[in-house]
């Protein structure tokens, strides 16, 4: 007798498309185009810093300073620009910044061999620090005249797409020709299913650790960015926020196991649609705050415990590296 | 004849005696029975500081403002920034109570947490200064806002603006357990009793965040597009309602009031470039110099912590198009920290 196996990126778009449906029946106004790209857009971001950390999950590792990669080199662009320096240097230093935050990371896992969890999580507060300490004067930096313009990357539309849906779309784009399409996408699967088989084979899996950590900031960096130009400002003390585990939530949720190799660009896709929908549907039944995390909670719970039930582990389905 | 030069003499001695006389007695002045007190009542007294978090206009504008009151008199100013985390801001509160500073001046980040800690502080002979949300203890002092009276005010203006228009209208919420959002909240129901014409499309709580906020503001917008007014807890958060109003292509049409500290960047340039229609600010180099006047106060009076039991609510400021360019609604936190 042949086993019904559905993975886990089946059931939760099975339960995204039930919570879409019942909302389309029920909800007036939420099966609008209008609404639809309302839905996109105000999980865009969090789409997009999916991306990131899928890129480091997939090649098993995690990546914690995340948020503070998008909140410490966007807001240094709002501040330098403030301070008078022209938006080109501006978004070099943030650049530049990302990409040594990445070098830190990368460095510190693949060289040093600090658990993931550990280094990233460390060098998260210290980025953080560094951006209250000694790069901005205030929490909330704020948009000035510098930035007229930019804020194009956030706001807007373009061929009456919200551009911050565009700019997801490109991040998709992107990453998914870089994971499905080149050598280097091929090597981080391979680290991430066995790292150990992947470096007897001749892969450089240091320098591959490395690039997934500089790519994932550099993605952070980027969603910050659009960020601050869809609110006019960058709020960075969203580091102390549940951000970096919504990011989580979205990557596992959409399927990508925290085991590595497996996954890609449509699991962040799906994880992100399911948020985006009960967000907003809940928003649109006015649902109080604490009604939201209930239900939020609950969703899940119910995605994860189907996944239990139909794909028991054993012995030989559980691999090492599962949080 | 001797007679006669003696009196002369006698005389011009007299005058000049009594010309020099006068300031002489001036150059002596008088002395003023109570600074010396007040001087050494102050002098070496430890104030300590713990805000929700620095690095924002509110608390960095307080600590700014006391630092200018207190450290001229030899009063040493400590900080403990818990940088929003709660845990961390019980953990200071403790701390100091074990360290015995004169005046603590706390800033809370719910009604609850540091209830009992403060209790506990007044009873071991330290006074209690709260700035802004009060806790459900009442401390020594309340310097801060009355959100009650915001609420209302704000409410009153997002009413006043919605006359012939649809009536609708949305509430963005900040923390639900924080002071400033739950009292808020009391006051926009205050309001809305008296007018049942008014529909809240939406009450949700944005948690001080800006991108929340944005979120919700489009959503709500999509779905009422005939929205009216909408009431905002915060000009720091609303930064992204406004954001959203905007990209609706709705400013001027949707009336934004919020409140804050009127840093001139976080309210009047908003006001003036339309992103908020009303901020009611409450002041804070006024707020800051309230708390130093009740410090300096209670140092001096050597009244026993806990003994005495006021407040000073903040005269509210309502920032608009109107008074938006004058030099009086806003402060410069730049300014304020020379």
């Amino acid at each position: 007798m042949k086993r019904v196996r559905i993975s886990q990126q089946e059931i939760v778009f099975a339960v995204f498309a039930a919570l879409f449906l019942s909302f389309s029946v029920f909800l007036q106004g939420f099966l609008s185009a209008d609404n639809m790209l309302t839905l996109l857009q105000n999980v865009a971001v969090l789409g997009i810093l999916g991306l990131g950390m899928a890129i480091v999950v997939i090649g098993r590792g995690i990546d914690l300073s995340l948020i503070a990669a998008l909140a410490v080199p966007g807001g240094l662009v709002l501040q330098m620009v403030q301070n008078g320096h022209s938006l080109p240097a501006s978004l070099l230093s943030a650049g530049l910044l990302a990409i040594a935050i990445g070098l830190v990371n990368g460095w510190l896992i693949a060289y040093a061999e600090v658990p993931p969890l550990f280094a990233t999580l460390a060098t998260g507060l210290f980025v953080a620090g560094l951006g209250q300490a000694a790069l901005f004067q205030l929490d909330v930096v704020q948009w000035s005249d510098g930035m007229a313009g930019f804020e194009r990357l956030g706001q807007g539309s373009i061929l009456g797409i919200p551009t911050s849906i565009v700019m997801f779309a490109i991040a998709c784009v992107v990453v998914f020709v870089l994971l499905r399409k080149t050598r280097w996408g091929a090597y981080i699967y391979a680290i991430g299913d066995n790292p150990f088989a992947a470096r007897v084979t001749g892969i450089p899996s240091r320098p591959i650790i490395v690039l997934q950590y500089v790519l994932a900031a550099l993605i952070g960096c980027f969603a910050g960015l659009v960020m601050a130009a869809s609110v006019n400002s960058m709020p960075t003390r969203i580091f102390n926020s549940t951000l970096i585990y919504d990011v989580i939530l979205v990557v596992v949720l959409g399927g990508i196991g925290l085991s590595g190799g497996r996954g890609g660009v449509v699991n962040v896709i799906i994880g992100t649609l399911l948020i985006g929908t009960m967000l907003n549907g809940m928003t649109i039944l006015n649902i109080p705050y604490a009604g939201q995390n209930l239900i939020k909670g609950l969703v899940l719970l119910i995605a994860v415990i189907t996944d239990t039930f139909l794909n028991p582990r054993n012995e030989e389905t559980a691999q090492q590296g599962d949080i | 004849m001797a007679c006669i030069h003696k009196f002369a003499l006698g005389s011009i001695a007299a005058l000049a005696l009594s010309a020099g006389a006068v300031p002489a007695l001036a150059q002596q002045g008088l002395d003023e029975p109570f600074q010396k007190t007040f001087r050494e009542a102050l002098a070496g007294k430890t104030v300590a500081y713990v805000p929700v978090a620095m690095n924002f206009d509110l608390t960095e504008g307080w600590y700014a403002g006391l630092k200018k009151e207190l450290e001229p008199f030899g009063v040493k100013f400590v900080i403990r920034d818990p940088n929003w985390n709660t845990n961390a801001g019980a953990q200071a509160v403790t701390s100091l109570i074990s360290e015995k500073p004169a005046v603590m001046v706390i800033h809370n980040p719910d009604v609850q947490t540091y209830a009992k800690l403060l209790q506990r502080a007044e009873n071991e002979g330290i006074y209690v200064i709260q700035i802004n949300m009060g806790s459900a203890y009442r401390s020594s002092a309340f310097v801060g806002a009355n959100w009650i009276e915001i609420g209302e005010r704000q409410t009153e203006g997002v009413v006043k603006a919605c006359q012939g228009k649809s009536n609708k209208i949305a509430i963005i919420q900040g923390a639900l357990s924080a002071a400033a959002s739950a009292y808020t909240l009391k006051g926009v129901e205050n309001v809305l009793a008296k007018h049942p014409e008014i529909k809240v499309v939406s009450s949700q709580a944005a948690d001080w965040d800006a991108a929340k906020a944005k979120a919700i503001t489009q959503t709500v917008l999509k779905q009422n597009p005939d929205l009216c007014g909408i009431v905002g807890f915060w000009d720091g958060m609303d930064i992204g309602t406004a954001a959203a109003i905007k990209e609706a292509g709705l400013t001027g049409k949707v009336f934004l009031a919020t409140s804050g500290g009127g840093e001139r960047k976080g309210a009047c340039e908003l006001v003036k470039n339309g992103s908020f229609d009303l901020n009611m600010s409450y002041d804070v180099p006024t707020q800051a110099a309230q708390m130093a006047g009740t410090i300096k106060w209670l140092l001096s009076s050597g009244a026993k912590p806990g003994s005495v039991k006021g407040s000073e609510y903040t005269t509210l400021i309502p920032i608009t198009k109107e008074n938006a360019d004058s030099q009086m609604a806003c402060w410069n936190l730049s300014d304020l920290k020379k």
